[in-house]
This record gives structure tokens, C-alpha cells and sequence, in this order.
């Protein structure tokens, strides 16, 4: 396969008129979304503020309006009784909590390395990645939460089917990002490592994948969102554990508070895989802004 | 001196394109000494670029033959150092990354280079830069850098595409003495493709000139310019009439094309 790819550089630099100049920014996919990791960046203490008086006069907005108004807990609790109930609940829903991260980070360091390992390869080799698109394509568009009763009737209500649903819905986001970004070659630039007799895997390693890393990071967030998203539905559908079925169980009971505070915790394994991802993508590919 | 370094003779090159091949070079010829300077000009598409390409191996030529260096042109060898027209530095490597990349690719050890590195940064007046990203420079500053990058493991010859093209006027008379400088200091062989004839004049000891497509000798001109040039030279009336006399040459060889029908007009589109 390498030697496949080689040849067709090579072809490439041979017979068609050369395009000397770089071309940095060509091909982003239709999943292009790298926006959302660079959306928000916080610059100075007046941006700080605003997101905290924003916080502060929708909570308290929230506070006051439950209290005045007189609105049940079963229909919709005040934030200080979702507090209270995130405190009371936390002995028993702290194993649900790492339930659900352990399926996710599982599924996911799975799924992403396999779907990273797979664009690196296919992108190498173009006829096979346009037989391996349309099943990838299919992983997509099919919601695998779709698939976890299967999954659960085989593999019964443990852990596993939730890890493997996980690593469906992650993998094929990791790959169809990287696989726009591994397709990113600027042939000027691989010119220019051929020119000092680099080979074809430093011309990976140097070039192709630097250039590939911020819609591999794109690929890295979507994947874990969806990831996220699968783990916790999975939990809804068998087994008595995972954040998931804590989400079903309390509002079967009309606990409004302690659903949502386990919404809370759910959102808090967002942001984080956000803040990671956009921490990464500053370290690793800042450069293209 | 003396030592003939680029010996090429009768060489062609044709491209595959979607409109049928494309003749680019036709037949030829061209020698440079050691530690010489010669410029190569000619109108647009006349094939400069692609001549220059064909002697790094990286586009080899379609016929003919080809030396460098006693060798027939083929693999890339660390001998030669290239400079584009555009400056291709990486943008997730910062300036001193971006100058070391050559030697990385060498695996080469750093540590015997960085003297001399840390000398020819100093040259072009790139220090305090050395951890900057290339967004972070101009213009003039990046296609300093390539140059540095292309002298850092040392090659025998430079060879340069159009390296100042997408400067401004005013950043390439500098960038233009500056590499007059640096010739003169590590007396480096340079072949150099241009279609400013005055950069050419300027420069040069010789200036081969090349016809219109398909690209063939049509006249070679000896710079008879006192070494180094003085300044405001290009101010000068005996340079003036050397600049005249080529881009005479180069007015009637398109008009001599156009007569015979033979003439196209313009560069190729490029075929991606």
C-alpha cells in the first residue's frame, strides 16, 4: 500500500504540470465543524464577568421565578433543590457516574484509535478507501444506539455492549475527519521534504500528519461528543447502572431534582471532553487560526 | 572556478494534460562554473520553473542529459539546496524548527550545525525570531528563513525559483543584496529563475535567455557589471542598456513566434 501510494506521488510530480505553489487551506470535508474548537477563547476579566452575571441572572431568574410562582418540584425544580438533591444523591450516584465514563473512555480510546489507524491507512490507498467509504458511511448515518438491544441480547446487560456501541458511534467520526484531513497534501511541501531524499513515512510523519492534525482534532471532539451521547442512551435501555438509567429511573419517579442533577453530571463529562479537546487542539494545531 | 558544476545539454520535458501533452522544454543547453551566478529569463510559461525542477530530480526531464555535479540528475541529493517561489516554510514548526527540518530529514546531528546555523541567522538578520511561527513573519522575513533553511546543511549549489516574486518592489531590491552578500560569502554556486531581467542583470554574471514555449536557448549574455556591484548601479546608463538589450531579445523572439503562428500566448493553467 505504501508503495501504491509512493507511486501515485510520484506520478503525481511527474507527469501532470506541477502546481508549484502551496496550497494550505484546500479540502475540508462536508463534516467540517472545526469551528466549535475554537469558538469560544476567554480573553480578560470583563469576558469572565459577563459569563458569570449571565450565569448569575439565570439562575437566580430560575430561583426566583420557581419560588414565586409557586411551581412544584415534579414539574420543575428550583436550582437550589437540584443542588440539594446532586449533594443527597451523590453516595449512590457517583458509581453511575463512573460507570458511564468508564464505557466512554473505553469505547472511545477504541473506537478513535481504530478509526485514526484506518484514515492513515486508507488514505494511502485510494481504491480501497472507496470501497471502505460507503460501510463507514453507513456506521454513520445509522444510529448505533439502534444496535445496543442487539448488543445487550449477545453480550447480556454488563458493560460491554455500552463499550462497543461507544466505539461505533466514536470510531467512524474520528475517521471520516481525518481521512478529509489526511487528504490535505500540499504538494509543494511534500516537494520540498523530497527534495532533502525524505522517505514516504517521514513524508507522513513530517507532512502529511501535522497537516492532518486539526481536522484529526475535529474528528477527536465530534467523536467523543457522540461517544458521550451513546454511552448515556445505552444506559437507558437495559442493565441498572450507568448515568443513563439513573436519568430514566428518576424521572419514572417524578424526581425532577435528582434527574436533574444527574443531567449535570452528564453535561459536566461535556465540557470537560470539550475543554480537552480544545486544549489539545491549541497545543497541536493552533497553527492553522 | 573553472570546475563546471550544472552541465545540462539538449534537454526536454513534456507534461501529460487533460488537453494532450505540453511541450515545456525543447532542447536546451546550459553550463555554469563553480561559484558562478547565472540567471535564467524568459516570458511567461517559457518553461524556467520547469528547468529548474528538472535539476533537482524531483521532475526529471524528459530528454536529454543532465549533470550536476558530474552526476546525472535523478534522486535528491544533499548537495544542492532549493528555494521556492514561495517561501514553504511549515506553519506548525517555529523559525528555527522550520531551519532544521532539512537536517531532521538527514538525521543529521543538530549540535554540529547549530554554530553555523546560529551565523547564517545572524546574516539575514533573523535573530530574536528563532521562535516564532511563520504566520508571525512577513514576507521578506520567511523567504529569509527559507534561504537559511537551504544553506543549512551546507549544498554546493542553490538553485532558486522566482525566490523573491511574491515580495514587494521595494523588500526585494533588499532581499536581492542581501543575496549578493551571502554569494559572495559562502561562494555557493547559484542558478537563478527570474522574468525581472533587471533582478537578472543585477545579480548575475550570466544571463541565459529562453524562448517562448516550448523554452529553448535563444541567447546567452555576459554581465559585464564591475563585481560587487556598486551602489546605485542599477541607476546607472551601462546598466540600463544591458537590461534593454534582453528584453529587446525577448520582445522579438514572442514576435517572432507570432509570425510563425507557433506563438501561446500566456502560462499554462496549472493541471491539479
Amino acid at each position: 500500500m505504501a508503495k501504491e501510494h509512493a507511486d501515485r506521488y510520484q506520478k503525481q510530480l511527474e507527469d501532470e504540470i506541477p502546481d508549484f505553489e502551496s496550497h494550505e487551506h484546500e479540502r475540508h470535508g462536508q463534516l467540517d465543524i472545526s469551528a466549535t474548537v475554537s469558538a469560544v477563547e476567554i480573553h480578560g476579566w470583563q469576558q469572565i464577568l459577563g459569563i458569570i452575571a449571565v450565569a448569575v441572572i439565570v439562575i437566580g431568574g430560575w430561583e426566583l421565578g420557581v419560588r414565586v410562582f409557586k411551581v412544584p418540584e415534579f414539574v420543575f425544580p428550583a436550582p437550589s433543590a437540584i443542588a440539594r438533591a446532586l449533594v443527597v444523591n451523590m453516595p449512590t450516584v457517583y458509581e453511575h457516574f463512573f460507570i458511564t465514563l468508564g464505557e466512554l473512555l473505553a469505547g472511545y480510546v477504541i473506537g478513535a484509535s481504530i478509526g485514526l489507524v484506518l484514515a492513515a491507512v486508507l488514505t494511502q490507498a485510494p481504491f480501497l478507501e472507496k470501497i471502505i467509504t460507503p460501510y463507514i458511511l453507513l456506521l454513520i448515518t445509522t444510529p448505533t444506539i439502534a444496535l445496543v438491544p442487539l448488543l445487550m441480547l449477545r453480550m447480556g446487560f454488563t458493560i460491554w455492549p455500552r463499550i462497543v456501541a461507544v466505539a461505533l458511534a466514536s470510531g467512524p467520526m474520528v475517521m471520516i475527519n481525518s481521512v478529509t484531513g489526511f487528504r490535505r497534501t500540499d504538494l509543494a511541501k511534500i516537494a520540498l521534504a523530497k527534495s532533502y531524499g525524505a522517505s514516504t513515512f517521514q513524508i507522513f510523519s513530517k507532512i502529511r500528519f501535522p497537516l492532518a492534525l486539526p481536522m484529526i482534532n475535529v474528528g477527536l471532539l465530534v467523536g467523543a461528543i457522540f461517544g458521550l451521547i451513546t454511552a448515556v442512551a445505552s444506559d437507558m435501555i437495559g442493565g441498572k447502572m450507568g448515568l443513563g438509567n439513573r436519568i430514566a429511573y428518576y424521572s419514572s419517579l417524578a424526581r425532577m431534582a435528582s434527574f436533574f442533577a444527574v443531567i449535570l453530571l452528564v453535561s459536566l463529562i461535556g465540557i470537560s471532553i470539550w475543554i480537552i479537546m480544545a486544549a489539545v487542539g491549541k497545543r497541536w494545531a493552533s497553527w492553522e487560526e | 572556478m573553472g570546475n563546471t558544476v550544472i552541465d545540462i545539454q539538449g534537454v526536454s520535458k513534456i507534461y501529460a494534460s487533460a488537453r494532450g501533452p505540453v511541450h515545456a522544454i525543447d532542447n536546451f543547453s546550459m553550463k555554469v562554473d563553480e561559484g558562478d551566478f547565472v540567471a535564467i529569463v524568459g516570458p511567461s510559461g517559457c518553461g524556467k520553473t520547469t528547468l529548474l525542477w528538472g535539476l533537482t530530480g524531483l521532475h526529471p526531464f524528459s530528454g536529454g542529459t543532465a549533470l550536476m555535479l558530474g552526476e546525472p540528475v535523478g534522486k535528491p541529493r544533499r548537495d544542492i539546496g532549493i528555494i521556492f517561489q514561495q517561501s514553504n516554510l511549515l506553519p506548525w514548526r517555529n523559525l528555527i524548527q522550520n531551519i532544521t527540518f532539512p537536517l531532521e530529514i538527514m538525521k543529521e546531528p543538530l549540535s554540529q550545525y547549530r554554530e553555523r546555523i546560529q551565523e547564517l541567522i545572524d546574516g539575514v538578520e533573523l535573530s530574536g525570531f528563532e521562535n516564532h511561527y511563520p504566520r508571525e513573519l512577513s514576507g521578506g522575513m520567511q523567504q529569509r528563513a527559507s534561504i537559511v533553511r537551504a544553506l543549512s546543511f551546507d549544498p554546493k549549489i542553490l538553485l532558486m525559483d522566482e525566490p523573491f516574486g511574491a515580495l514587494d518592489a521595494y523588500t526585494r531590491d533588499e532581499m536581492d543584496t542581501l543575496l549578493l552578500g551571502i554569494w559572495k560569502k559562502t561562494k555557493k554556486t547559484i542558478a537563478f529563475v527570474t522574468h525581472r531581467i533587471e533582478e537578472a542583470v543585477y545579480l548575475a554574471n550570466t544571463v541565459y535567455v529562453m524562448t517562448p514555449r516550448p523554452g529553448t536557448n535563444s541567447e546567452v549574455f555576459q554581465i559585464d557589471l564591475p563585481r560587487p556591484r556598486p551602489e546605485g548601479i542599477t541607476m546607472e546608463d551601462r546598466y540600463f542598456k544591458i537590461v534593454a538589450e534582453i528584453k529587446r531579445k525577448i520582445v522579438l523572439d514572442v514576435e517572432k513566434q507570432k509570425e510563425d503562428g507557433t506563438y501561446k500566448s500566456q502560462a499554462y493553467s496549472t493541471v491539479t
